[in-house]
């Protein structure tokens, strides 16, 4: 393999692996900055996904290759359904955000499933007829090694999240949306002061995670999985909270985290196309993410801070 | 204003559970089920038999000592979600060395096996305990993460056991039942179930800690520095130790219920596709239960009557098993928002003394008043 | 004064809490440009009225005008727009942010979707000027002095045009010479118009600077008159409602005997590695109280820690009765006779979800008879605690309630209990009567004396200068870590004090002194 070729492989399923991660790691960016932990993005991108295979089962026929594109919407509008039981229990009635996280992620894949054995009449779906396939980038891919490199046969919806991460980022630090969401997480009480409605805020936190890890679910299971069962997501949702971390719960910096973790899940898949990568047992491939995630957990936690209300309820005196 | 904390946590817990379930027969509803021949033929499958009674005392069994396991870790202020990723290792670890020990006498490859178990679990609590105790790195997260990890790296230790050992690439060849937690008499007792000495365990466990944490320096320092970590080093307590301690221990209970299912119910080994749900139910009933380490008995007990029910209910109305997780799920969400249900009590007696006459509503008050004295 | 023109008025003012009734029909008059002291206790419920005028709290029944308008306050963004602003005893202050963010956040300037900053800087720096507040607009508000922060409090609701400015209780962490400033401050802003309400306990504030006094006892409005012409004592009788001897704890002269703990050189780096306390040396002896003066955060909450073992002493040594326990663990230093009765009750004395008796028994519990092998015995363990709660009169209804139900003077009654019955020959109490009424004010002062006369070594450690005065024997000054004087109490001041606090040598002090 020339190592044009070898780039490209790896550079395209880096970004296709990565692409949920980014909007999902996005959503938790939202969640914590307005001072709600939330664990429960892995539920979230359950539901993203089960809705996304069920709508591109669904209208495949009527639009064609413009489903799966819809099928983020429908991801979305149910992953923002589902977080609301987030934003309820924690912000409205005070549950521990851990616990309301593990509800979600309890609740998910049985109601998911659920919802397939009546639709279907068994455990799985079937496989979805419209893919987000690979996409050259118009222009961009004639430029010599670095176009066939980083713009051809490449994820559009991972550039789409690339450039959602730069929105994010002017969203939550130049704007004045972004100033209140922050000041909740920050310090909630002073926000109560000067006016600001701080369950509204939070709330909205919260419900763009809905959204943005309904999105990476959808995209998950219409990109990668191709259909729904109860292991259609296993760990992506946990793995874009590491992202967010390690991120230091900064949207380009979540970005950033989230390509690697992307790239080390799409070592565990082409690795064995690889030279030197396929010579490398596949379990520790599988376990590589896992294992960052706690090296870095323990050699960059202290250095990195949470917003500093970030999963303290706040409860208005009466 | 003490008002709303001053219900008993079993009439929140009961109430959980109720609008748990009405959420689940809710769901029937909807989906065009009757929610009552739904839950009776529930019963009905966890109750109608002795084989069914006895595999909801088989399905208790690694809930109790999960659940006590997640409380233990609790009382010092941690969220162990890595109970399963610990059940895995146990299970691996016992039932392995049973495996590779065929014919040394039982009675004294099983406890070793049961103790082996036990320890594997201990270490893979030891290690998000030390992580955090050293490095501050969140426990939530760090057993999370062992959870892959352990899940991937169990099911290739599994596939990579000599190839006499195994019945498939996937799965391991049977223990015979005399070298396993199996008991004839229990067996028999509830015909033919699995029904095992695992529940033994894992009942004397159960109070085994109740003991340490209620009554011992050890339980009493534990639970000190869950509370207030700071109050704790200042009465000279090591926090960092007691972290260890309390997630060392909290990795012990559900590496034995690892044992338990691999030596106890199932009696191989087998590859998951994602790591052993008694994990993510032990904490369930933890949570359920409150606090109370009585409280787990009954929890457990409940949630092995969900499990064990919801697998008979596809057949005999047609209900997909998933409702019963659902049920769960929203049982522990009532739990975690027991807010909700503290303000419905607390609207409810309001009404009650509006709709009363004074005398009445002097006896309440008293009522009241002791409660809170409790 | 009494001419101008009334802009605030409360009537009957009524707040329950559940069975509590924090305000019982107070009145509150106001005038444009007056300076009018709330005063009362600890708990008498002044800051519940004041929440209720920013519109943190609706009344439960009673009226609210503004400038002879009957209105209902119901949220803190309804008090902004009526001209009613609140500078907060807690700051208010989210420490990620800049200056510029803390004031403008919740009326932002923008630009389009972007935020304004440029126009926001401006903005402050025009009313800073204004008003005479210096503040740095672009740095972090965790990063600035105390009494920066306390100007960027006022900024905030100075920039939401607020002409009603309450202060609650604004000098807890200021010097002397800083609180002078705030008054300055406080005279300019009635100068220009504004209406200031100063939330207190200080009897001196409110002779410097008030124009009218209301008093609150026990959730009642007790009486409303102007300043000038009434002592300080009648001001004191009043708030408490008896006749009271201000400053006077009844202590006989100290009788000073040997050194029970010595400080050598004593160094101490903070979490962030900057040293806290530099080269500190110090001797405590038996039969004495040594007073450590100074404002919050200049040292004394590291000191403490690191006698006690909580943070790690970096040189320098810390010998208890010739004994070496430079960096030992908390527990034995506790058991080498340290009692310690820490400065935050609820974050370091107290497991307040405990039982009463299991707090009590919070620094003995792995000993006999308490425990044996590892075992508790909870019968010695609550009747421990029954005695206890009897000798040092601990109000609660029994020993198995938790901690955090009892009131906050009750809560140090048992820390003291559990301290002080442990016949240590070294006592550390630090700021032991923050947020406590007088009557347990009183009862923790005595206590200290007592242990003093039992030849105990006590270190005092405060910010209420008052109370250094009133109960210390000595009073050493810690300024940036370091001790810039050590004086006799009964030969002192308040003036030298503060110059000491401010980092001036005791030379320089008195030099100053002098030439004034």
């Amino acid at each position: 393999m020339s190592v044009e070729t070898i780039l490209q492989l790896v550079i395209s399923s880096t970004l296709v692996y990565s692409a949920p991660l980014i909007f999902t790691a996005l959503g938790g960016t939202f969640s914590e900055r307005s001072g709600i932990v939330n664990v429960g993005l892995e539920g979230t991108m359950i539901m993203g996904a089960f809705a996304g295979v069920v709508f591109n089962l669904s209208f495949a026929d009527q639009f064609g290759s413009a489903t799966p594109w819809l099928g983020l919407i429908a991801g979305a509008v149910v992953g923002l359904v589902f977080s609301l039981i987030h934003a309820v229990a924690t912000i409205t009635l005070r549950a521990d955000h851990i616990v309301s996280g593990t509800v979600m992620n309890l609740m998910a894949p049985a109601l998911g499933v659920y919802i397939i054995k009546l639709m279907y009449g068994k455990g799985q779906t079937s496989m979805i007829s419209e893919n987000f396939g690979y996409w050259n980038v118009p222009g961009l891919s004639k430029i010599p090694f670095i176009g066939p490199v980083l713009f051809t046969k490449t994820s559009s919806t991972a550039w789409v999240a690339i450039a959602i991460a730069f929105v994010a980022s002017w969203l939550l630090f130049k704007t004045r949306f972004g100033l209140r969401l922050r000041s909740v997480g920050e310090n909630p009480q002073a926000s109560d002061t000067l006016g600001l409605n701080v369950y509204a805020l939070r709330y909205s936190g919260v419900l763009i995670s809905g959204i943005l890890g309904g999105i990476g679910g959808a995209l998950f299971a219409q990109s990668i999985a191709g259909n729904f069962s109860a292991s259609t997501i296993v760990g992506q949702g946990y793995m874009s909270m590491a992202a967010m971390i390690f991120g230091r719960w900064n949207p380009v910096g979540a970005m950033a985290a989230a390509l690697f973790f992307g790239f080390s899940q799409s070592m565990a898949i082409v690795g064995a196309q690889l030279p030197v990568v396929n010579q490398i047992p596949a379990v520790y491939l599988q376990i590589a993410p896992y294992v960052f995630t706690v090296l870095i957990l323990v050699i960059f936690f202290a250095k990195s801070k949470a917003p500093a209300a970030d999963g303290v309820n706040y409860i208005k005196s009466v | 204003m003490n008002k709303i904390n001053s219900y008993s946590t079993g009439l929140v817990a009961g109430l959980a559970v109720f609008f748990g379930l009405i959420v689940g027969a809710v769901i029937m509803l909807i989906s065009g089920f009757n929610p009552v021949t739904g839950y009776v033929s529930l019963v009905q499958s966890a109750l109608g038999s002795s084989l069914n009674i006895g595999e909801v005392l088989r399905a208790m069994t690694p809930l109790i000592l999960t659940a006590a396991g997640f409380l233990v870790a609790q009382s010092a202020g941690f969220f162990n979600i890595g109970l399963s990723g610990q059940v895995w290792v146990g299970w691996i670890a016992s039932t392995w060395f049973v495996l590779a020990n065929q014919g040394m006498n039982p009675w004294i490859l099983i406890p070793a096996a049961v103790i082996i178990g036990a320890a594997g679990g201990a270490v893979m609590g030891f290690i998000p305990g030390w992580l955090r105790a050293q490095f501050g790195a969140s426990e939530v997260i760090t057993t999370i993460m062992l959870n892959y990890i352990v899940l991937y790296g169990g099911n290739a230790v599994v596939q990579g056991l000599p190839q006499k050992l195994m019945a498939t690439t996937d799965m391991t060849k049977t223990l015979s039942t005399t070298d396993s937690l199996r008991w004839d008499f229990l067996s028999n007792l509830t015909g033919g179930s699995r029904f095992n000495i695992g529940f033994i365990i894992a009942v004397v466990a159960l109070f085994g800690i109740w003991f340490v944490m209620k009554r011992t320096t050890l339980g009493f320092e534990i639970q000190a520095v869950g509370l207030n970590p700071d109050a704790a080093r200042y009465a000279g307590m090591s926090a960092k130790r007691n972290a260890i301690m309390a997630m060392t221990i909290s990795g012990t209970l559900a590496g034995l219920a690892g044992a338990t299912e691999g030596l106890g119910t199932y009696l191989n080994i087998f590859s998951q596709s994602s790591a052993p749900q008694v994990g993510y139910d032990g904490m369930a009933v933890a949570l359920l239960a409150s606090g109370s380490f009585i409280g787990i008995l009954f929890a457990a007990f409940l949630f092995s009557v969900l499990s064990v029910g919801g697998l008979g209910m596809p057949l005999a109305t047609g209900v997909p098993t998933e409702l019963v997780s659902v049920v769960t799920a929203a049982i522990i969400f009532f739990i975690g928002a027991n807010y909700l249900i503290r303000l419905i009590l607390v609207k409810l007696d309001e009404d009650d003394s509006k709709s009363k006459r004074k005398k009445d509503k002097n006896k309440k008050t008293t009522k009241l008043n002791k409660k809170e004295a409790k | 004064m009494a001419d101008e023109p009334i802009v605030l008025e409360m009537h009957n003012i009524v707040k329950q809490f559940g069975e509590f009734r924090a305000n019982d029909d107070i009145n509150l008059q106001v005038r444009r440009g007056q300076i009018h002291a709330l005063l009362g206790e600890n708990g008498a419920g002044k800051s519940t009225l004041m929440n209720q005028l920013s519109g943190l709290l609706q009344p439960t029944s009673g009226d609210i005008l503004i400038n002879g308008q009957k209105t209902i306050v119901d949220s803190p963004a309804k008090a902004a727009e009526l001209g009613i602003g609140m500078v907060h005893q807690h700051f208010m202050l989210i420490d990620a942010f800049t200056v510029t963010e803390n004031i403008v956040l919740g009326s932002e300037p923008v630009n389009g979707m972007n935020l304004n900053i440029k126009k926001a800087t401006q903005d402050i720096k025009n009313l800073s000027e204004q008003y005479g507040l210096d503040v740095d607009p672009q740095a972090l508000a965790g990063d600035i002095s105390v009494g920066m922060q306390q100007r960027v409090e006022i900024l905030k609701t100075l920039y939401r045009g607020a002409d009603i400015l309450i202060f609650d209780e604004p000098t807890a962490v200021l010097t002397p010479q800083e609180i002078d400033e705030l008054m300055n401050i406080m005279r300019h802003l009635a100068a220009e118009g504004k209406s200031v309400i100063l939330i207190t306990h200080k009897l001196d504030e409110i002779k410097a600077v008030a124009d009218q006094v209301t008093v609150i006892r026990r959730g009642k409005s007790i009486d409303s008159f102007p300043v000038a012409g009434v002592s300080s004592q009648e001001l004191a009788d009043i708030m408490v409602g008896r006749s009271v001897s201000l400053y006077d704890t009844a202590k006989t002269p100290a009788n000073p005997k040997n050194t029970v703990v010595s400080l050598e050189h004593l160094t101490v780096k903070d979490s962030r590695g900057i040293a806290a306390v530099k080269d500190l040396s110090l001797d405590f002896k038996a039969g004495e109280v040594l007073g450590i003066a100074g404002i919050d955060g200049n040292g004394q909450s590291e000191l403490i820690s690191a006698i006690t073992g909580l943070m790690p002493v970096t040189s320098g040594k810390v010998v208890l009765h010739g004994k070496n326990i430079t960096n030992k663990k908390p527990r034995q230093i506790t058991e080498a006779g340290v009692a310690h009765i820490p400065e935050d009750r609820h974050r370091f004395g107290l497991e307040l979800d405990m039982t009463l008796a299991e707090n009590i028994a919070l620094q003995t519990y792995y000993k006999r008879p308490l425990s044996k092998m590892g075992v508790l015995d909870y019968n010695a363990i609550n009747q421990h605690a029954r005695d206890l709660i009897e000798k040092f009169d601990v109000r609660t209804v029994n020993e198995l309630v938790t901690a955090g139900s009892l009131s906050g003077g009750n809560q140090q009654k048992a820390i003291i209990a559990r301290e002080l019955d442990r016949d240590a020959d070294f006592v550390i109490a630090a700021q032991p009567t923050r947020g406590l009424d007088v009557g347990a004010i009183e009862y923790i002062h005595q206590q200290l004396i007592n242990q003093r006369d039992a030849d105990k070594a006590v270190m005092l450690v405060s910010f209420e200068l008052d109370e250094i005065l009133n109960v210390a024997d000595r009073i050493a000054v810690i300024s940036h870590g370091e001790i810039t004087g050590i004086v006799n109490a009964n030969e002192t001041s308040k003036n030298e004090l503060g110059l000491l606090m401010a980092g001036m040598s005791l030379d320089q002090a008195r030099a100053q002194l002098a030439g004034e």
